[in-house]
């Protein structure tokens, strides 16, 4: 049987896959995984400028022995709305699905305001709603500003 | 209607009935603002007015609301000498005053602030302008006067003329404008149009919007003509500013092309943007605006304390 194409690191027996990650993003994408925080014996592997058909170009990047919590995988969503989440267990694909972003983004971003109350050290989690999909849009539920460039404002 | 108990913080949270019942409800307090009637409806109340920011008229005008309708209220007037100055946080000063008082009116200088107090706080909010974020009472009593001057809010002409960039005031206006099909027309210098942001909800709204460069053109067929203060600081130059200010000033000569019953409105203090001749004319509404400050909000703080209307 010929190895599937895009293998090109060693299988995972389980953990995640993202893969379709807009070209490039890989790294903000480990950002938001927080690798420091991972089981010690975990193998992280990334594979940037990999030839895709449907998006020319995508990054991917595997994770042993993790599940996403739902707070990142809405972090992804905003900086690779394209990306798709497949979780592998005993090496096989056992869901997948594409990052969705929902109304409500909690605690993901800091509102882009400097004058927001948000901003302002009190006890309170940013949050903010979907304005428009596709380009995405959010909206500060608090101060109301508006906010497209979620890459500078990842928290 | 369930106004009783509800945090009031932008005009948006607002259904179109709703505006209506609280105008409704102001209208009926008119007598009562001017002490010609009594009733004492807030009686045993404790009203907190948290002015985290200064601002005396505002301030005064909830003030003289709860007081005309037999309530009483607690104030902090001035931030520098309150807990606040020793940094206490705003989630903690509202739970505080939360536990003194019935309900809550907050000035902040941060956008967003009353959104958050009505999350901490058990008595309902009411946002008295958060930065330059919302003030939904400015908006509702810009809604009575037009109301009281032409006995409806639906189909009217509006101009919206001056700094619509900055202008919190006019954007909630445009909002509520465009809940009750009101047809708006832009008038502002290029630099301080409406921002993109607002033009996309009107449209998204349906309401009917559209710019003209010529002031006295757009004035022809208008029933109201808002006025917003141009301020110096947002220009790069001195001889801009004086062009700008010069070419929207409201006087005597541009409006005896408008309709009989045009209304001038302006949120006042006003820095010379409309002519002291203006004031004796019929079509001056300004002052009476100001007076209606105290009446909408007796209206808001009947309804939202007590959940009584008529
Ligand atoms: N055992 C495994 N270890 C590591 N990666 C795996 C494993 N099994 C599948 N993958 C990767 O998980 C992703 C989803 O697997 P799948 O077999 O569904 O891919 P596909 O057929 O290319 O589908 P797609 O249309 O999503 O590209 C792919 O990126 C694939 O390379
Ligand atoms: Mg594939
Ligand atoms: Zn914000």
């Amino acid at each position: 049987m010929a190895a599937p194409r895009e293998l090109k690191i060693t299988p995972i027996r389980n953990g995640t896959v993202i893969d379709h990650i807009g070209n490039g993003l890989s790294l903000e994408v480990l950002r938001i995984i927080g690798v420091g925080d991972l089981d010690k014996d975990s193998t992280v592997s990334v594979a940037l400028h990999v030839r895709s058909q449907k998006m020319g170009w995508k990054d991917i990047v595997k994770v042993e022995n993790m599940e996403l919590s739902p707070r990142k995988v809405n972090a992804i969503a905003l900086i690779a709305p394209t990306a798709t989440i497949s979780i592998i267990r005993d090496y096989k694909v056992r869901e997948k699905r594409p990052v969705d972003l929902p109304e409500h983004i909690v605690g993901v971003a800091r509102c882009p305001n400097p004058n927001c109350i948000t901003n302002r050290g009190e006890p309170v989690e940013s949050e903010f709603e979907v304005a428009r999909r596709r380009p995405v849009v959010l909206r500060c539920v608090y101060c109301e500003r508006q906010m497209d460039d979620f890459l500078a404002h990842l928290i | 209607m369930a106004l009783k108990g509800r945090d009031i913080i932008s005009i948006k949270d607002l259904s179109r009935d709703e505006i209506e019942e609280i105008l409704k409800v102001a209208h009926r307090m008119i007598p009562i603002a001017e002490g010609s009637k009594i009733d004492r409806r807030l009686d045993g109340t404790i009203l907190a007015l948290a002015f985290l920011e200064p601002s005396t008229r505002t301030r005064l005008s909830f003030d003289t609301a709860a007081q005309r309708l037999g309530g009483r209220t607690i104030t902090i007037a001035d931030p520098t000498t309150s807990s606040v100055a020793k940094g206490e946080t705003l989630s903690d000063t509202v739970r505080m005053l939360s536990g003194y008082a019935d309900a809550l009116v907050l000035r902040h200088p941060n956008e967003g602030a009353a959104r958050l107090a009505g999350q901490m706080s058990d008595k309902p909010v009411i946002n008295a302008g958060d930065g330059a974020g919302q003030h939904p009472t400015q908006t509702l009593t810009d809604l009575a006067t037009i109301q009281e001057a032409h006995g409806t809010l639906s189909g009217l002409r509006v101009v919206l003329l001056g700094d619509l960039k900055y202008g919190r005031t006019v954007h909630s206006l445009a909002h509520a404008l465009a809940l009750f099909g009101a047809e708006i027309t832009l008038v502002s210098p290029p630099s301080l149009k409406l921002p993109d942001e607002v033009t996309e909800h009107l449209d998204q709204m349906g309401a009917r919007v559209h710019e003209e460069e010529q002031l006295h053109r757009a004035l022809r067929d208008a029933d109201v003509l808002y006025v917003t203060r141009i301020q110096k600081e947002r220009f790069g130059d001195e001889t801009e500013y004086a062009k700008v200010a010069g070419s929207y000033r409201i006087d005597s000569a541009i409006l005896s092309g408008a309709k009989q019953r045009l209304i001038v409105m302006h949120p006042l203090p006003r820095l010379g943007e409309i002519a002291p001749e203006v004031d004796a004319s019929p079509h001056a509404a300004y002052f009476r605006q100001a007076f209606l400050g105290v009446p909408v909000r007796m209206g808001l703080l009947s309804l939202v304390m007590t959940g009584k209307g008529t």
